[in-house]
């Protein structure tokens, strides 16, 4: 891996997935014991009701605090945060988050466009973005956004993904830094820790 | 996308020409808001759009209702509208007269729910219904309570899922790929123009609602309108948010009894 394109001073590593996306979280989240200096932000595509349950999920699969997040929660690094059902995930100036109830894009809300194309605004270079599996062509576009404003942009190797259209779509569309299994992400994960 | 200096330049200008003021909205929203009608219509720049909005008082009306965020449902949130079944209208129910306030109504979607929740609860005849919104063209639509047809099923679903009993058809006459609700909902409803910005508390209510409006404020606003909806309310009235919303960052909480995970507060002070 190309170790030196890792970001000393990201802030956010935030990561999108859909359909099959949790069965690679559930592989990489246990072996994650803390954050140091950065924020884990995770924006699933997920049905309109089974809020807590993905939240519970996520807490016994992972050592790293998880916060629930409501509307102006402060991003702080050491924590993990998952978008809550049915609102967009937004990123404000002062390292706060707000929600947004507007329209569904790519059939979704919340959609990983809109929170990574609000990320890339507010961190720029120091965001690290992560596209997972799934069936739908969210994400393509928050990636080229991201990327455009310094970001890193990591897409799931297809091969490892359960659904790989959405990582495929992804490849198609943009150049992303890196194209790795759930193995790799987890160890790019933690070099970006140390 | 438009620069952050380009937006604080249109909120000024709407503040000095207008007096709307969206200095305290939260900019992430706004920001997408306003790049989205500024695309749609083909700007040639930015400079181009400010004249526009500043000359052209219609074409401001318009944009005003484009920029706030209408979308709503019936019974969104079941669980939210099963705790008010249960739990917050029989504890309304002995009240000779029940005020209600929906701050931030939107299309009107809200409110029906409720007023078919108070006429099976049996107070709809000692109810009043205050339901306020900026935006004058979704008020338009919630007074006529015309819904599209489509969304009945999702909205039977919800309303089931809330504790509804009944065969929630027979609450409206499906005509032409809309559900007209029945007049007799209405009768109780008073909807009016509203701005929480700006304006102030203009009647005392037992239960107030504003859901999904807050987080388009930042902490300052909603710091204001949190207040405003406490000089409003009765004591021992209650106050419901969105499922998301807070008040802990806008009031001493030992002012406010929190209902067990809903985002409900009674009044205690
Ligand atoms: C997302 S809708 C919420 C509708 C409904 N309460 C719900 O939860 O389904 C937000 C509403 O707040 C209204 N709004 C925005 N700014 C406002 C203001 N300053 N005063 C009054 N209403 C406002 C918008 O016009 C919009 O209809």
């Amino acid at each position: 891996m190309a170790e030196d394109k890792i970001n000393p001073k990201c802030k956010v590593v935030i990561v999108g997935g859909s359909a099959g996306s949790l069965n690679a979280l559930m592989q990489i989240l246990p072996e994650l014991y803390v954050l140091n200096a950065f924020a884990l932000v995770i924006v699933l595509h997920r049905r309109g009701t089974d809020d807590m349950t993905l939240e519970e999920l996520i807490k016994i699969k992972t050592e790293v605090p998880v916060k629930i997040i409501e509307d102006k929660e402060p991003l702080v690094p050491g924590f993990l945060y998952v978008a809550p059902s049915n609102y967009h995930l937004l990123f404000e100036k002062g390292e706060t988050m707000s929600l947004d109830t507007s329209e569904k894009v790519n059939y979704s809300r919340p959609s990983i466009d809109v929170s990574f194309e609000s990320a890339a605004e507010i961190y720029g270079d120091s965001l690290v973005a992560i596209l997972l599996s799934g069936s739908n062509a969210d994400g393509t576009e928050g990636l080229k956004t991201i990327q455009n404003a310094g970001g890193i942009i990591i897409v799931q190797d297809p091969q490892s993904a359960d659904m790989p259209f959405m990582p495929n779509n992804a490849i198609r569309h943009t150049t992303p830094d890196f194209i790795l299994n759930t193995d790799e992400i987890l160890k790019f994960i933690i070099s970006v820790n140390s | 996308m438009i620069e952050d200096i380009e937006l604080e330049t249109l909120i000024n200008d709407i503040y000095e020409y207008y007096g709307f003021d969206f200095g305290s909205y939260s900019r992430a929203s706004l920001k997408r808001r306003v790049n989205r009608i500024y695309q749609l219509e083909g700007f040639k720049n930015f400079y181009e759009f400010l004249s526009k909005v500043r000359y052209d008082p219609e074409y401001y009306k318009n944009m005003i209702d484009e920029i706030t965020v209408n979308v709503t449902e019936m019974f969104r949130d079941p669980a939210f509208y099963k705790a008010v079944r249960n739990e917050i209208l029989p504890q309304l129910a002995p009240k000779p007269f029940i005020r209600l306030w929906h701050a931030g109504c939107s299309s009107g979607e809200e409110v029906y729910s409720m007023a078919i929740m108070l006429k099976e609860a049996g107070l709809l005849h000692k109810s009043i219904i205050y339901a306020t919104d900026i935006n004058s063209k979704v008020l338009e639509t919630a007074k006529k309570g015309i819904f599209p047809l489509r969304m009945m099923k999702e909205y039977s679903e919800n309303y089931r899922d809330s504790g509804g009993q009944e065969d929630f058809s027979k609450y409206y006459i499906a005509n032409y790929g809309i559900a007209k609700f029945n007049e007799e909902l209405a009768e109780k409803m008073v909807f009016s123009q509203h701005n929480l910005v700006s304006d102030n508390s203009f009647n005392e209510f037992d239960f107030i609602l504003c859901r999904n409006v807050l987080i388009y404020f930042d902490n300052d606003l909603q710091k204001r309108v949190i207040n405003l909806f406490d000089e409003s309310l009765s004591i021992l009235g209650f106050l419901a948010l969105g499922t998301k919303e807070t008040i802990k960052y806008s009031i001493s909480t030992t002012k406010y009894k929190q209902l067990e995970k809903e985002k409900i507060w009674r009044k205690i002070k």
